[in-house]
């Protein structure tokens, strides 16, 4: 079996393939347009579907704009839409998702327009369907490999927007969450927002943050306007979400959220991981706190339960004992999806690393590279 | 009619088939909208770079009609006629 792993930094997308999980060769940045400048744009999603090889990049270029591009030769080849693969409505009422839209700081007129911002999340679904969350916050899905995607209105207009606003994440759907079983079935996270659920395919949302509390507002438990960093599904269908502290669980978001931070070094981080076939398992990054973005303690370390946050335990041996101020990403972990699966993750650092449970331990995929942003893998053929 | 002579920087001369220029014929009351309308028609990809997709000028790109950036005259409603157009993307980062 081979492995290859998309890294997607602050300038451009890495990729790294393997046959061991152990031993990886290295390329990138890739140049996904032919004049190259996406070798040094932003890569804040990349997506890749095991089923049919296929590959997604969004590259988001300060100087021209956002895209997505599509490699289906696992990555030796790019091609990007001649036409922009997104465009509000036009008749889209403007709608002023950050502080310096509101205040109408160093905001020229023509700038306020609901343009696209950035792709924050790509996401394959069995079917071929497509999801996207989107800078402004909004939903999106593609129903032909990714050339153009359907604005979802009904998320848009939920009635709890106007508690949305932009963290430091800005204005985004960064987080979705498919359901094999039930392709009618999505849930979607946004910071700020909150975390919310359809079952009939995106044409009516619920929001499903009921008893995750928050610090940072004048209501303890709103009803909305949450700041969720991540949120995965074990296999077993029990949700863990980590939000801007602490780390939650539940078996029906609808019901409700219990903390389960108990047992980690802090309760604050983004990333959260599920393994694909272990029933209640998944795994967190800590990092020390809102006001110290650093990893507890200054090392860098995964926490992993097996008791859906019953208990966590550091995971994996390998990893730096120096030291280490690099914090791992909302996207900046992930697994293979194998049924003994390969875990991954990146950090602000550049370096990057892969395990898996036969020996416990994390190997070196890539060092030094740019800040990493997202990282996801998949078994090739 | 009247014939505009666009020159496009390297960064995105590919999109033009490696051609540093991009010559448009339009109407004599062309503004800047219609050149990049028109380029648009022909070399979409090339537009998207220059505006987004509700048609407004990318932040960190200029273009300049004649010696003048024209976020300094009348945007893109700015006339064209009779001036050549030049295509500067403000490339920086560290």
């Amino acid at each position: 079996m081979a492995y290859l792993v998309l890294i997607g930094t602050r300038k451009g997308l890495f990729t790294a393939t393997s046959d061991n999980r152990r031993d990886w060769v290295l390329k990138g940045p890739h140049a996904l347009d032919p004049d190259g400048y996406t070798a040094v744009a932003e890569i804040f999603a990349t997506a890749c579907d095991p089923a049919t090889g296929q590959i997604l990049a969004a590259a988001d270029s300060p100087h021209f704009g956002p895209s997505i591009w599509r490699s289906d030769d696992l990555a030796a080849t790019w091609h990007e839409p001649d036409r922009a693969p997104m465009a509000f409505p036009q008749d889209l009422p403007y709608r002023p998702l950050d502080y310096s839209d509101t205040a109408g700081i160093d905001q020229p007129e023509s700038d306020k327009t609901n343009a696209v911002r950035r792709v924050w999340q790509l996401a394959f679904t069995p079917s071929g369907r497509i999801w996207a969350g989107v800078e402004p916050t909004s939903l999106w899905h593609s129903d032909d490999g990714g050339t153009t995607f359907t604005f979802n209105q009904a998320l848009w207009d939920h009635p709890q927007h106007t508690t949305w606003a932009s963290g430091g994440a800005g204005p985004a759907v960064h987080t979705i969450v498919t359901d094999p079983e039930h392709p009618d079935h999505l849930t979607v996270a946004m910071s700020s927002g909150g975390i919310y659920r359809t079952t009939d395919g995106g044409t009516t949302w619920d929001g499903v943050t009921k008893g995750i509390t928050v610090d940072y507002g004048p209501d303890p438990e709103p009803e909305s306007g949450h700041c969720i960093h991540k949120v995965a599904r074990t296999a077993d269908g029990t949700w863990i979400a980590q939000s801007h502290g602490p780390v939650w669980r539940s078996t029906d978001p609808a019901e409700g959220w219990t903390n389960v931070s108990e047992g980690l070094p802090s309760d604050f981080g983004f990333a959260v991981v599920a393994h694909p076939t272990e029933p209640a398992t998944a795994m967190v990054w800590p990092v020390s706190g809102a006001m110290d973005r650093f990893p507890p303690d200054h090392r860098i370390a995964a926490w992993r339960t097996t008791d859906a946050g019953e208990s966590w335990q550091p995971w994996g041996s390998g990893l730096p004992q120096a030291p280490y101020f690099g914090n791992v990403m909302r996207d900046g972990a992930c697994t293979d999806g194998a049924a003994d699966p390969g875990w991954y993750f990146g950090t602000r650092c550049g370096d990057v690393w892969a395990a898996d449970d036969s020996d416990a331990a994390w190997h070196l995929v890539a060092a030094h590279l740019p800040d990493v942003l997202c990282v996801r893998a998949m078994e090739t053929p | 009619m009247t014939s505009i002579d666009v020159k496009l920087p390297a960064a995105l001369a590919s999109e033009c088939g490696g051609a540093r220029h991009l010559a448009l014929d339009l109407d004599a009351e062309a503004t800047l909208r219609d050149v990049i309308t028109a380029i648009a028609q022909t070399h979409p990809r090339l537009a998207r770079r220059i505006t987004d997709e509700t048609g407004n000028l990318r932040r960190y790109v200029n273009i300049y009609i004649g010696d003048d950036e024209s976020r300094r005259l009348q945007g893109l409603d700015t006339p064209v006629t009779g001036h050549d157009l030049q295509i500067l993307p403000s490339i920086a980062g560290g």
